[in-house]
């Protein structure tokens, strides 16, 4: 580390200038001759059976093109893990806005009249709202009991440790739903000939995600349809599954009237419509010693997963690892479920379940530490795992982490421990603005859980341009967090010549290997190691061939040397394919083993102001120190943590989803309300780099990891502020104001 | 249909288009000017933000008819590739621009603001550009754009 010239700096973002200029082409920039503009129609029950569709008096609908479930060619069903998901809904309905009927029109601005035309007559059906409604299964609304997947993960004796306990701590924790709000909605646009085939061009996270359900819709074969990121204005998770759907839903109705169709939504289509971030309930039930050890615990984690299961049982997998927090249990119990719901399915969201069990685990800790009259650091600090000590899967720590350091330099930098004890004096007094100092700490695996890495086989190629140029070929795709700019990095790093000799392909599945979807914070470590030995494959292929030295040439002898290669043979392309880091096995039955090749560690701290008589928190200060292994680009990896922090207030303070009936109430950005430019504390950013022997140039995982720690963080320093304890997110200052004014029994966790 | 004479970014045009029209339509449609982004279409998120004689505004909520003759500037006037503005310079640099969809309206925003304030601090640059949201930055790298961009300008206009 240290003698890299590329890797490591700030180079500037591949498609910053493009950015800047306002030249970028997003899915709604885009246009095509004789290209029609497509609508849908969506249910307005949550739960029934469609009697009947009329098509009311006022619009030219022979001017329309209708498509409903009966034109689907192949299967009505947007490919996910299970089988479920309709693309449209045939003869029954399970949420509201389920997609029923698409429309499609040269002038979309005959679209809302028409929509609001189609007129659909329901049978209703009872339906169920929450998890625990769900968990009563009355009704049953999907499969045998509501539940689209559980888990069972257990490691030591749980049931032995109750009786050496000195003390016995409960609690309950929820977190409510939560919508991406990327700045652009989701859209896409689709062209059919029956000689070229199918092309989607769209704004999304997976190209062959989209890819392979598309296949599965139409029926076309594989190299009959084509899918195009085109510029992708944020995503967060919620353009890993949706695409499937708006990118059918465009090629239905390309493919029915033979000219490209558009579909871009507006913003309230797309909060109602599209995926949020599942809703949990999680029971913690802890043994601690006198002295503040751990001795094992029992959770229970129930996620809402909406009506169709798409991408549940992998949110609940990773829920379900992360419950225990980054602590060392001798024994632990963790029983997980997602249920079925007819909510709109909640879907993919930055973290990924992760969010959701750490909230739980870091207010728990405040909780305990309470309990046994502990400082939280201090109880924390007892209990952190070490070198050498296993997980909660049973997974070995390899890696010389040294987490106490971390929670010592958050400390630090956040001035903690001498807050702590001021506030807790001012806070006596008789102002009516209280303040509070609280922290998290917390971890998140990096990459596909388990053996998921190993199943998706990732491949990617570097080749040569006619330039002479270097050229990245994955399926990775650029929305904001930088993958461009990483992965050309590590391939001139690799290469030894200019950034700026080094361009990504297109990320084109006709073009390019399938280097696996852009999620589970995989994409520098796993997808940049393979952009890595892709790299110096080429470079070895070069030097073999007498055309370049093995080291001290230029970025013009490469280019020379590339170009010299192509005029002999045509072309200079080097691939390379995913192998696990020797000691990964993972145990998907019994949930033990390496469920993550590395882990991305941190300590975050929040400073805040409740007061007392508007009831409003402020977040007065944020301090977040991470190790996650070798930083590649100091500026984007700041950035990146910058921005899941501000999300993570987001969802802890501001963000409610307010449901009726299945249906987003406030599904405008006047309404549902995300933090702006004077809502954001300053955001202290500090990297511990302990380059990871397994990752690009040592860099782990690093995008999901600061949606983590905010939540628990900020609601640990309320309670140091207020003196009462609030165990759900969003907190908004009704809550609070209820809590603190209407007597009742304190919703503490019990203290046995 | 009406005509309406708009000078977009130095130069002059006629447009032919209902007086209800959305400035933001126009511009994107009539002039393909699609560097103005649309995120909410109701003067929430600030993308489709354009200077109007000057003023900031959402050129979602802004009617065509109001607007005959005006001078508009959108990001596509700011600046070009070999002629940045400090200000698309600056976000470059500093990482003000992740996924790129706030960043016209933000820049046009942050413009708008050094024109009225050359040495904004911190509070001043918050409440400047609390017209537009941004969800992948956190607003720093933003405010950091913004620092940079009023120093290099105030360091070359002395």
């Amino acid at each position: 580390m240290g003698q890299e010239k590329v890797v490591g700096k700030p180079m500037l973002r591949k498609e910053g200038m493009a950015k800047v200029c306002g030249r970028a082409q997003y899915i709604d920039d885009l246009t095509m001759p004789g290209m029609l503009h497509g609508a849908t129609v969506r249910s307005s029950i949550a739960r029934g059976r469609i009697l009947d569709i009329e098509f009311g008096h006022g619009v030219p609908w022979d001017e329309f093109v209708i498509v409903t479930a009966t034109d689907i060619p192949g299967a009505n069903e947007i490919a996910m893990i299970n089988h479920d998901w309709p693309c449209l809904a045939a003869e029954v309905v399970n949420h509201p806005e389920e997609a029923i009927l698409l429309l499609a029109h040269p002038d979309r601005h005959l679209l809302p009249k028409a929509v609001a035309a189609v007129r659909i007559r329901y049978e209703e059906w009872p339906a169920v709202f929450s998890i625990e409604e769900s968990e009563r299964r009355d009704p049953i609304v999907w499969g045998e009991d509501n539940v689209f997947r559980s888990y069972l993960m257990e490691k030591g004796d749980v049931d032995a440790v109750w009786t050496q306990a000195a003390r016995i701590v409960e609690g309950e924790y929820t977190t409510g739903a939560q919508e991406h709000l990327y700045i652009e909605n989701n859209g896409a646009l689709a062209a059919w000939s029956p000689d070229e085939g199918l092309t989607i061009w769209g704004s999304l996270q997976c190209p062959f995600y989209v890819h392979k359900s598309l296949v599965k819709v139409t029926g076309l074969p594989e190299e009959k349809v084509r899918i195009v990121q085109v510029e992708t204005g944020g995503a967060f998770g919620g353009k890993e599954d949706y695409p499937s759907m708006i990118g059918a839903h465009a090629a239905l109705l390309a493919m029915k009237s033979g000219r490209p169709v558009k579909i871009v939504y507006d913003r309230a289509e797309d909060m109602a419509a599209t995926t949020k971030r599942h809703p949990s309930r999680i029971r913690h039930r802890t043994a601690v010693t006198g002295d503040g050890k751990l001795l094992g615990a029992e959770i229970e984690i129930a996620l809402d997963g909406g009506a169709y299961s798409t991408l549940s049982s992998t949110v609940l997998s990773r829920a379900t690892i992360h419950a225990g927090g980054p602590y060392f249990w001798p024994s632990i119990r963790v029983r997980s479920k997602a249920f079925a719901t007819n909510c709109p399915p909640h879907g993919a969201f930055r973290g990924f379940g992760a969010p959701q069990s750490l909230f739980a685990i870091e207010r728990h800790m405040d909780h305990i530490a309470e309990a046994l009259s502990l400082a939280p650091d201090e109880l924390r600090r007892r209990n952190l795992l070490q070198p050498g000590q296993t997980t909660a899967t049973g997974q070995r720590i390899d890696e010389a982490i040294d987490l106490e350091h971390l929670m010592v330099r958050a400390k630090g930098a956040s001035d903690y421990a001498a807050k702590r004890d001021r506030f807790a004096q001012e806070n006596a007094g008789p102002g009516t603005k209280k303040r509070g100092i609280g922290l998290a700490a917390f971890l998140h695996g990096s990459g596909f859980t388990g053996s998921g890495e190993s199943y998706l086989n990732s491949l990617v190629a570097v080749d040569v341009t006619a330039e002479g140029k270097a050229r990245v070929l994955v399926s990775s795709t650029e929305f904001g967090q930088g993958t461009n700019t990483i992965l050309c990095q590590i391939a001139a790093e690799t290469l030894a010549i200019d950034y700026e000799a080094v361009e990504m392909g297109p990320p084109d599945t006709g073009l390019v290997p399938n280097s696996g979807p852009t999620v589970a914070s995989r994409t520098s470590m796993v997808v940049g190691r393979l952009v890595h030995s892709a790299a110096l494959g080429l470079k070895r292929t070069l030097v073999a061939g007498g055309l370049l030295p093995q080291d001290g040439y230029t970025t013009e002898q490469f280019v020379t040397a590339a170009r010299t290669y192509i005029a002999q043979y045509g072309a200079l392309r080097s691939e390379s394919r995913y192998e696990a880091p020797p000691g990964v096995h993972w145990d998907d039955q019994n949930y033990r083993g390496e469920a993550y090749a590395a882990y991305a560690w941190a300590v975050y701290v929040a400073e805040v102001t409740v007061d007392l008589t508007t009831w409003g928190i402020t977040v007065d200060d944020f301090v977040a120190v991470q190790e996650v292994g070798r930083v590649l680009n100091p500026v984007l990896a700041t950035g990146q943590i910058e921005g899941g922090v501000a999300q993570g207030i987001g969802w802890a303070l501001y963000e409610k989803v307010a449901w009726n009936r299945g249906r987003m109430q406030n599904n405008q950005m006047t309404n549902y309300i995300i933090p702006t430019a004077q809502d954001i504390p300053p955001i202290r950013v500090f990297f511990e780099e302990r380059p990871f022997g397994h990752g690009a140039y040592g860099a782990k995982g690093i995008g999901e990891l600061p949606m983590d720690g905010p939540a628990p963080a900020i609601l640990n320093a309320i309670a140091h502020a207020t003196g009462h304890q609030f165990d759900c997110v969003p907190l908004l200052p009704e809550e609070i104001f209820r809590q603190m004014t209407v007597p009742e029994p304190k919703q503490e966790a019990m203290a046995l | 249909m009406n005509e309406y004479r708009l000078r977009v970014n130095g130069t002059l045009y006629k447009v032919a288009a209902h007086p209800m029209a959305r400035l933001l339509d126009v511009l994107r449609h009539d002039l393909h000017l699609t560097g103005t982004k649309e995120g909410c279409g109701e003067g929430e998120c600030g993308a489709c933000s354009v200077l109007l004689n000057g003023a900031l505004v959402n050129s979602c909520l802004v009617p065509l008819g109001q607007v005959d003759g005006a001078e508009i500037e959108t990001v596509e006037g700011l600046g070009t590739d070999e002629r940045l503005h400090a200000v698309q310079h600056a976000f470059l640099e500093c990482g003000g621009a992740q996924c790129g969809m706030c960043t016209p309206g933000m820049l046009v925003a942050s413009v708008h603001l050094l024109r009225k304030n050359r040495s904004p601090d911190l509070a001043a640059i918050r409440e400047g550009l609390n017209g537009n949201l941004c969800r992948c930055t956190g607003y720093m790298r933003i405010f950091e754009s913004v620092e940079r961009a009023a120093s290099r300008m105030n360091e070359v206009h002395g």
